[in-house]
């Protein structure tokens, strides 16, 4: 039974979903202003891309820092929390048959998210602000940079406030029969993990905005990089929730996958929950003053109970899929399901996409570079972007854009022109971003560091660079960037050109994106009941085997270095 | 599917491929987990976090003493010192340069004492790739032995200001 009020609940002409309204409405807020700050970001993105290319070496140094700020702060805080902000309100009311527990409340949490945001970017675009996204103790920003992240924090924090009370009545009104779905599982965990994030956020920004105002003595910069992390890394973990629940909507919606097994998706949620916010130690391991116990403890995630977590969602996604294609009757050799999966269907091959390279890629880099000792090597080179742009970037992000291919003729009601455009657009973004990755990651094992203007150390006094072969690594990464850039281009003009001019698809269906056709009957049993899905089980020993070479090939070159303890 | 409310009876056991997955996840798991311990007791290259308070003008006049006692030479203006093999070696990073110059041997170890006058600063050795993070107030102890000879570069990896990039320093092994 539901408890939508009168007029404020349509049933969409697509999936037979009730649409609460209000919900509907900060759905599009929330994802307009992300895309705007996605749009921001990305301009920032190709301008840094362009400037660590040593060939083309852009902008001056003063922009380079200040863009380099700009670009971590969009991306990685604006874009993604005002996203998430959606997802959460569409899986609490859609998905549960209820209505938004609160208009002024996400009016409240809206106004202040974007206040925030908008006060960042003033006062890191006139130069107050040049510190980072990490703004580490003793560098000073202009108070207003601190007091725009507070706000958006809890401006955060309230809209989550909306989603657990949205959920809260779904239960007490009996508005669905049973647990919870899956969907809304992974996005109740990702909440959690915010709730825990943004308190993090708030105990190190608020005495370093009072210490800004000169109310307060400075505060210790290793305490700061500890709390600060438990913000930054913490956050990671959310957008890895928040996408793994979009890789289990965006398989249904675009293969008709069901999950195997509720109950380990479900555990492997729990695991993150429980283990994940121990992850700010991975930016601790060369730190002084945290010892090697506490090291070792906390960035295995505690015996790395939270790798396991998404080495099994790594499994039970694309399985899910393999036998919903077989069932369809794609049955044919190991990977038959997998070569007729709709690939021109951007929901799914952004989706696909983003689910090999976060696991191929951004995975295994980031345990192994998160590995205490393996760190000596890595740490702040660009390793660590190369790492984290295919996890957030390749893999968050471009999940993030195949859902946004159902959410605008879904929510927005509007049609998406250029088609074929949007069919390329994912292989464009992801290629692009692979290149960046390799580029980086490569480059950085040269020991080239990040966040810095000039690897060339023009007018140093001592003299260091780097040889030819890093130059090339570093070349790939700029052209990787520019790639990246035009898909990402590519998708806001698309998402943009549907939203505000695309035909309206009110009262009928979408125009819908490939999905594979049925090649059996439901009688046929021996298709359908098949649950085997060998296809994965292969994919993911590749994946166990890749991973194993690559972490030992690391602990390998860590015997060619100094002896250190 | 996973966007509408499950089966009642939904706790079920994993099976099949999945349960085998799960117990050859857990155990990459365990065997990761198992070879940092192993590591800090019986590899070379552990970062301890060993440190110790310290102001960071205290730090300063200790580099400072360092230097009058063991200076062997200059490179452009920044000494070079050679500490006792063995003891203690004092580098200090700050906006924007690593001083001093420090002259080790090669399989001898040092008891290097890293510390940051400013701001966080990001140890970085060229072409080698060891890199330990500095704070100001910390009194970074990292023991190093050179295990080849050579002349190693020092760069900054954290940012610290406009001039990050001309932050750099020297290490000479013999």
């Amino acid at each position: 039974m539901s408890n939508h009020l009168e007029n404020q609940v349509r049933t969409c002409d697509t999936t037979g979903l009730p649409v609460c309204l209000t919900a509907q409405k900060f759905i599009k807020l929330n994802g307009v202003f992300a895309v705007i700050f996605l749009l921001i970001g990305a301009i920032a993105a190709v301008l840094l891309a362009l400037t660590r290319w040593p060939a083309v070496h852009l902008l001056d140094a003063q922009w380079y820092y200040r863009i380099l700020t700009a670009h971590g702060m969009n991306m990685l805080i604006f874009w993604i929390l005002f996203i998430e902000v959606a997802i959460l309100y569409f899986a609490c009311t859609t998905l549960l048959n209820s209505r938004l527990f609160s208009k002024k409340i996400a009016w409240v949490s809206f106004v202040m998210m974007l206040v925030g945001a908008v006060m960042v970017n003033v006062i890191v675009f006139i130069g107050k602000a040049d510190v980072l996204m990490t703004s580490y103790i003793p560098l000073l920003a202009h108070p207003v940079f601190y007091l725009g992240i507070i706000l958006v924090a809890v401006g955060t924090l309230i809209g989550v406030y909306n989603f657990f009370a949205t959920v809260y009545i779904a239960k007490r009104d009996k508005t669905y029969d049973g647990s919870v779905p899956l969907v809304v599982f992974g996005a109740i965990a990702a909440a959690i993990i915010a709730v825990v994030t943004l308190l993090h956020g708030a105990v190190v920004m608020i005495p370093t905005f009072t210490w800004s105002m000169g109310w307060t003595a400075q505060p210790d910069p290793g305490w700061y990089r500890l709390i600060w992390w438990g913000l930054g890394h913490q956050s990671q973990q959310v957008n890895v929730c928040a996408m793994v629940s979009v890789w289990y909507l965006l398989a249904s919606l675009t293969t008709g996958a069901k999950p195997l097994n509720q109950a380990v998706c479900r555990s492997a949620f729990v695991l993150y929950i429980l283990f994940i916010n121990l992850a700010s130690a991975h930016h601790l391991l060369v730190d002084p003053g945290v010892g090697a116990g506490w090291k070792i403890w906390n960035t295995s995630y505690a015996m790395y109970l939270a790798v396991l977590a998404s080495m099994i969602h790594g499994f039970t996604v694309p399985a899910s899929v393999e036998i919903a294609q077989r069932a369809k009757g794609y049955v044919r050799g190991l990977f038959g399901w997998l070569t007729n999966a709709p690939w021109k269907n951007p929901g799914f091959s952004a989706f696909f996409l983003s689910l090999v390279i976060f696991g191929f890629i951004g995975g295994i880099t980031g345990v192994t570079l998160g590995t205490q000792q393996i760190n000596i090597l890595a740490h702040n080179t660009l390793r660590i972007p190369g790492h984290f742009h295919a996890t957030v970037v390749g893999g968050t992000s471009l999940a993030f854009m195949g859902l946004i291919y159902y959410v605008v003729p879904l929510i927005f009601q509007r049609e998406f022109y250029a088609r074929s455009l949007a069919i390329i657009q994912p292989y464009i973004f992801g290629i692009g971003i692979v290149m960046l990755s390799f580029g980086m990651s490569f480059a950085g094992s040269a020991g080239v560091p990040r966040r810095h203007w000039d690897v060339e150390f023009t007018g140093a006094n001592l003299a260091a660079g780097f040889d030819s072969g890093t130059h090339l690594w570093l070349g790939v990464m700029g052209i990787g960037g520019v790639l990246a850039f035009i898909g990402l281009l590519t998708f806001i003009l698309l998402t943009v050109a549907a939203v505000f001019f695309g035909k309206s698809n009110k009262g009928r269906a979408m125009t819908p994106w490939a999905t594979p056709k049925t090649l059996v009957t439901e009688g046929d049993v021996d298709a359908t009941e098949d649950h085997r899905s060998p296809g994965t089980m292969t994919l993911v020993i590749i994946l166990l085997v890749t991973f194993v070479v690559y972490y030992f090939a690391n602990w390998l070159a860590l015997t060619d270095v100094w002896h250190v303890r | 599917m996973s966007i509408h409310v499950p089966d009642k009876d939904w706790f079920k056991a994993p099976s099949g491929g999945e349960r085998i997955w799960i117990a050859l996840s857990l155990i990459w798991c365990l065997i990761m987990f198992i070879m940092m311990p192993v590591w800090h007791f019986k590899g070379k290259q552990n970062s301890t976090g060993e440190a110790y308070r310290v102001e960071p003008a205290a730090f300063v006049a200790r580099v400072e003493a360092a230097i009058k006692t063991h200076q062997v030479g200059e490179e452009n203006g920044v000494p070079i010192v050679e500490p006792t093999p063995g003891g203690d070696a004092y580098l200090l990073g700050q906006m924007w340069r690593w001083y001093p110059i420090l002259k080790l041997k090669q399989g001898q170890s040092y008891r290097l004492h890293v510390s940051a006058l400013d701001l966080q600063h990001g140890f970085s050795l060229l072409p080698v790739n060891m890199n330990f993070h500095i704070l100001p107030g910390y009194d970074h102890v990292l023991t190093i032995t050179p295990t080849q000879a050579g002349d190693y570069q020092l760069i900054c990896n954290e940012f610290c200001g406009i001039g990050h990039h001309l932050m750099t320093g020297k290490i000479i092994v013999e």
